[in-house]
């Protein structure tokens, strides 16, 4: 199935599209975490960053594993190392390049709290029972994700001239790519339809207050939520970002399609 | 690690873990963190993250009163020649002994 514009017509293909959707997010959002290992800003630092990498590549996995289980093919592998970039379903924001240390933090608390709210509302609305074993799962370590992101963004913001210097200019560089987070487009609402999705505008209110709360306690300026936002990634238009880590994330995979590890 | 950072070092923080409930806290080793809320969590990606615990205490190295390698003669060897302080002259009854 191309991405460019299909609308699942099914139940089952509407709950793959959501699948697919929430785990691209996650698998590339994790890969860009991953770049840390052995660059974090402290030993501890460079350990926290990779086991938030884990656990995020973890959740992609276990969501690509149930797709591929509905769409009959035979792993998870085929979405992570077999898609190109037209075909992923991720938001622009995740597949932007790591930057500092406060772009990261940034970029990991606005979405992080965005999966806080969103989890809540799946695990509330989905029947799905594995879906929502999975769910249920993944929102233990989404709240320590938004826990250590948020504990970060206070201190950067509170911290050094510097450290509130880089974090505003983090959040001000990222907030055009807030946007997606709250686009809904056709195959969106057949999945709210099909009950295996749920209207994200509605946690927007509660997302903005949380976003705000935290950067008013870190002394920071809330970036403007009028201003021109990124659309258009969930469709496959993507930035020119997204290539280029696919070109690192797959290349082994797809040179050596038959390597094992030993 | 990068170079760039700020921070001159962080302060070190020991670490204990609770492997189950009702045990005693246990020393795991200890991690630099700016405060205490940043060295639990750093403890926790550290030293917890295969099920090693169910609590974490993080206490600041400096305010732990540690005895001195000298120390170890006028504190410990009186305790060799006391036999009598163990507990060990008494037969467990077998019905005590299969519970533990």
């Amino acid at each position: 199935m191309s991405t460019f514009d299909t609308i699942p017509q099914t139940k089952q293909e509407a709950l793959v599209e959501t699948l697919l959707r929430l785990a691209d997010d996650r698998l590339i959002h994790g890969h860009r975490l991953s770049e840390w290992a052995g660059h974090g800003p402290e030993l501890e630092e460079d350990l926290a960053l990779a086991n938030v990498a884990l656990d995020m590549i973890g959740h992609a996995a276990s969501l690509y594993s149930y797709a591929a289980e509905l769409e009959g093919k035979e792993d998870e592998d085929h979405y992570a190392y077999f898609r190109d970039d037209i075909d992923f379903k991720n938001i622009a924001m995740v597949e932007l390049p790591k930057g500092d240390f406060g772009f990261t933090i940034a970029r990991q608390f606005l979405f992080s709290a965005f999966s806080y709210f969103l989890y809540q509302k799946l695990i509330d609305t989905v029947e799905d029972e594995q879906f929502n074993g999975m769910l249920q799962k993944h929102f233990k370590e989404i709240k320590y994700h938004l826990r250590h992101s948020r504990e970060w963004v206070l201190r950067l913001g509170d911290g050094t001239e510097e450290s509130h210097r880089r974090i505003q200019d983090a959040f001000d560089e990222i907030w055009m790519y807030t946007g997606e987070l709250f686009d809904l487009d056709d195959a969106d609402r057949e999945a709210i339809k099909q009950n295996v999705f749920v209207d994200v505008t509605e946690f927007k209110g509660e997302w903005k207050e949380l976003v705000n709360s935290t950067l008013e306690e870190a002394t920071l300026t809330v970036p403007d939520y009028d201003q021109y936002m990124f659309s258009g990634s969930r469709q496959g238009r993507h930035t020119e970002h997204l290539g280029h880590l696919l070109a690192q994330m797959q290349f082994l995979r797809r040179s050596y399609p038959d390597a094992e590890w030993k | 690690m990068s170079n760039n950072s700020t921070n001159t070092e962080w302060p070190l923080w020991e670490v204990f873990y609770q492997p189950k409930d009702g045990k005693p806290f246990e020393h795991a080793g200890n991690v630099h963190a700016p405060d205490a809320e940043m060295a639990l969590q750093n403890a926790r990606d550290t030293y917890a993250r295969r099920n090693e615990g169910i609590s974490i205490w993080v206490v600041p190295s400096d305010q732990i009163t540690a005895s001195s390698p000298e120390d170890r003669g006028p504190f410990f060897d009186p305790a060799n020649d006391k036999p009598y302080r163990h507990p060990q002259f008494y037969s467990v009854p077998r019905a005590v002994k299969k519970r533990k």
